[in-house]
């Protein structure tokens, strides 16, 4: 497949034009925050606590009048780095895991198949609870449990797609032309499962700012001095009672985020399979909304006056 | 179907031990001495040593584990650390509310995504449809600390409804006020479960809308939805079955993080509180309890899907 109209299928939808451009405005924030926010995120100024949003400050203030939208920018830095890291992660994992789950000796392919199995069942925050009791909560527990939890998920999904991929006809018809193993992998094989890795990582992404979100809530995630949606969620939560709803921003950020994660997975899975890509431009067309089975059924002319102009009258 | 159960009750049992394993060797990799760790930097060395026989770190560690194992056979969790009082005792005092909070939020969660996923998938072309299908996109990537707030702030701040937070002093001696009480936890967690299972149902149905079985029963006059119901339904609860085991993981994880925002003394909360003091046999004694739930439930819905399912039947002969 040609990479320009895979990236040219996947802006066409509507879900993953609006997620690529939810994830590039976060990613842009993140590195801007480096060098600039509109006010140091972590200045205290008890004269200026719970001030409304205004043009000064954007989303209003806290309880200790830090400005809220620098912070959540300053914070959406740290989002980008545990979600892409969490993501690498699950990625080594799982493709580590796969690789040895169907290249090497049988004995051994199928107990790590069965560990698989085992291991999918553990979530990923009994793993994080388990690590932050051991070595104490932070930023890296987050990774480490995420992204050991998500690469289990990984290696599953992607021991039953080289399993499917391995039985198709142009890998036998490779095969049979005398290409070796490794040119079947990475020629034939690698390019057919990529972007069922490009939709995991997205998922594992998503599933590490949930996590990362959860546990700096709960105390085990981020440091004070390490700003984060969850911390100021956690900061806010006290004063829940007097100001409900300075939860909004945080909240909206890393929702916002998940999902168009989540989008940008479906969009993937859409654009990268070519008999859907053609099947997306059909329906596209316009279909007569009341009736749910269109695209299967055959249109019946009695149906529409529009298509007997002049016969009756 | 023996032969299937024999093989997946090995499974469950094989996931338990690996779980033991897991994770008593996670909360014995502690950088430096646990003993010491554990007195932290106030500790005199004779503090330090009694600890460490106390836990019995002077023995190999497979030993340790060994005698930790063979506790959890006869349902022996050992002693707090920091209490000393049993922990077997303790965590089921907190089941009484974990598993109902769970067991509540499971109702909410079916209640509010199979109806709504099947009525959305006879509309999934009109607005009405879409508009379900995208909002229930929206409810599962919201985390569910953001959510539970918003509840709170809504039905508990503004309105007046329900608690905020908290749980009666009295447990369920008067269960009305601790009914009241799992409402808004419950839903926090149900409305995300929920807005999973819709979306599971919704494509489930919508796979069923093309049936030939559903067609016929609308071409015989049935109207779309009661065809659906009436012939859709069984099979597109198959697959709702089928998901319910990755909805108890939801359910877990809800509850450690909902349990902590709502102030219930359930066995999240306990182990969040735990992990913060290091009470090493309380957190391994919750851990396996949470991770054996989830096992377990694993198994009765593989089980259950087994079962329900004729076309499985059909093999086994």
């Amino acid at each position: 497949m040609r990479r320009g109209s895979f990236v040219r299928a996947l802006l066409r939808r509507p879900q993953g034009a609006a997620a690529v451009a939810w994830l590039a405005l976060v990613a842009l924030a993140a590195a801007v925050s480096r060098v600039w926010t509109p006010a140091d995120p972590f200045r205290t100024d008890p004269y200026s606590a719970w001030l409304p949003p205004s043009g000064a400050h954007l989303f209003g203030t806290d309880a200790v009048g830090r400005d809220i939208a620098s912070y959540v920018m300053a914070a959406s830095g740290t989002t980008v780095v545990v979600a892409v890291s969490a993501g690498l992660l699950a990625l080594v994992v799982g493709l580590g895991l796969a690789a040895l789950g169907s290249l090497t000796a049988r004995a051994v392919r199928e107990s790590v198949a069965v560990l698989i199995d085992v291991l999918v069942a553990f979530p990923t925050i009994l793993v994080a609870m388990a690590l932050a009791a051991a070595f104490g909560g932070s930023l890296g527990v987050v990774v480490v449990a995420s992204g050991l939890g998500y690469g289990v998920t990984i290696a599953r999904v992607s021991r039953s797609e080289i399993r499917r991929v391995a039985r198709e006809d142009y890998v036998t018809a490779a095969r049979a032309s005398g290409a070796g193993t490794a040119t079947v992998l990475l020629r034939h094989v690698m390019p057919n499962i990529a972007p069922v890795f490009v939709v995991q990582l997205s998922l594992a992404m998503a599933t590490s700012i949930l996590a990362e979100a959860g546990l700096s809530f709960l105390g085990y995630g981020a440091s004070a001095e390490t700003a984060s949606w969850g911390r100021l969620l956690a900061d806010l939560q006290k004063f829940l009672g007097v100001h409900p709803w300075t939860i909004v921003w945080p909240g909206l950020a890393i929702t916002l985020t998940v999902l168009a994660l989540n989008l940008l997975g479906d969009a993937v899975r859409d654009a990268a399979d070519p008999r859907l890509r053609g099947g997306g431009r059909r329906a596209a067309a316009p279909v007569d909304p009341r009736d749910p089975v269109a695209p299967t059924a055959a249109p019946d002319p009695a149906d529409s006056p529009a298509a007997s102009p002049g016969v009756t009258s | 179907m023996t032969r299937f159960l024999l093989g997946r009750t090995a499974l469950f049992a094989l996931g338990l031990v690996v779980a033991s394993v897991l994770i008593f060797a996670t909360l014995r990799l502690l950088p430096g001495d646990v003993a010491q760790s554990i007195a932290g930097t106030t500790g005199s060395p004779a503090q330090v040593a009694a600890l460490r026989e106390q836990l019995g770190l002077d023995r190999p560690i497979a030993a340790q584990y060994l005698d930790w194992a063979g506790g959890l056979l006869r349902l022996d969790l050992g002693e707090s650390l920091v209490t000393g009082s049993p922990v077997a005792g303790e965590i089921a005092e907190k089941l009484g509310v974990t598993l109902p909070l769970a067991g509540l939020s499971l109702v909410f969660g079916l209640l509010i995504g199979v109806p709504a996923g099947v009525w959305a998938a006879a509309r999934h072309r009109r607005p009405a449809g879409l508009v379900v299908g995208v909002g229930s996109q929206l409810l599962a990537a919201v985390p569910a600390v953001w959510l539970g707030m918003l509840l709170i702030a809504l039905f508990a701040v503004t309105l007046g409804w329900l608690p905020t937070q908290g749980w009666p002093l009295d447990g369920w001696q008067d269960p009305g006020r601790a009914l009241r009480s799992l409402v808004l936890p419950a839903l926090t967690i149900g409305i995300i479960e929920g807005a999973v299972l819709l979306r599971f149902t919704r494509s489930a149905a919508i796979g069923a809308l093309d049936q030939d079985y559903v067609r016929a029963a609308a071409a015989k006059g049935m109207t779309l939805d009661r065809a659906l119901l009436r012939h859709g339904l069984p099979n597109v609860m198959l697959s709702v079955v089928s998901v319910l085991g990755l909805q108890v993981v939801g359910l877990v994880v809800g509850a450690v993080v909902v349990e902590q925002l709502f102030t219930l003394p359930g066995l999240g909360r306990m182990l969040v509180t735990d992990v913060g003091r290091r009470d090493l046999t309380k957190v391994q004694g919750e851990l396996m309890t949470l991770t054996a739930i989830v096992l377990f439930v694993g198994l009765l819905v593989d089980v259950a899907h087994r079962r329900l399912d004729p076309r499985l039947r059909e093999v086994e002969r």
